[in-house]
């Protein structure tokens, strides 16, 4: 398992690469990279600053990474998140997991995507035409995680 | 009891700081009660931590469940932490 936060990009195809390197048992990689986009709730988006809670961030990834172990065949997994200044186009995130079958390698990818998007402590501050905002949450993450209890 | 409490995004900027030592007086041990005194301080504190919003909190870095909290006790040299909803991904 490898859990990052951190103020650089990545490079998704090496971590893909690395999940299942010289790992026989490997059957398939399944990701997911969530990118900066240039228009939320009807505002353009000129930069976005993404502020964390040092400690707390990475105990809460290990967490759902645990969690997803748990419940599916998980050979090993990355979660990259970054944090700091994000201009449109950027990378945020990135999961990546090594399983035996297509079938647990897509549901763990997804069960970590929708557990971050509640539970990990990171928030958005856009930077619009209109000024600064912190994004708001979205019912519609709690109803995505609701949907794995 | 003391206990190290944290802020983070707009209720960092809400409040005007990000970390604090909080003295609870004695008999005042549960997450409730420690709301209860920040909200006390008036202003902006009772604006932003008002029970109908929608405060999440950790303790010693563990998110507490959504609604819960107002009972759960805490001690001494806890890490508490008062933030908005998560928004990552």
């Amino acid at each position: 398992m490898k859990i990052s936060v951190q103020l650089e990009d990545f490079d998704a195809g090496r971590e893909m690469a690395a999940v299942r390197a010289g790992n026989p048992k490997v059957g398939g990689v399944a990701s997911f990279v969530g990118v900066v986009r240039d228009v939320n709730d009807g505002a353009g988006v000129a930069t976005m600053t993404l502020e964390h809670y040092p400690g707390m961030t990475e105990k809460a990834l290990k967490g759902i990474v645990e969690e997803a172990q748990a419940r599916w065949e998980v050979i090993d997994c990355t979660v990259i998140h970054r944090y700091g200044i994000l201009a449109p186009t950027d990378q945020i995130v990135l999961v990546v997991v090594a399983s035996s079958h297509r079938g647990d390698a897509f549901a763990a990818c997804q069960f970590i995507m929708d557990y971050l998007k509640t539970q990990a402590p990171f928030w958005k501050k856009e930077v619009t035409p209109k000024g600064a905002r912190w994004v708001e949450a979205k019912d519609s993450d709690d109803k995505a995680v609701d949907r794995w209890k | 009891m003391k206990v190290k409490v944290l802020y983070f995004a707009s209720l960092r900027e809400q409040l005007g700081r990000g970390s604090e030592e909080v003295e609870l007086p004695v008999g005042a041990s549960t997450l409730g009660a420690l709301r209860a005194l920040l909200i006390g301080r008036g202003g902006n504190w009772q604006t932003a931590l008002a029970a109908d919003k929608p405060v999440r909190m950790a303790v010693n870095q563990d998110m507490v469940p959504r609604g819960a909290g107002q009972e759960l006790a805490i001690k001494g040299g806890d890490e508490i932490a008062f933030f908005p909803p998560v928004t990552g991904g």
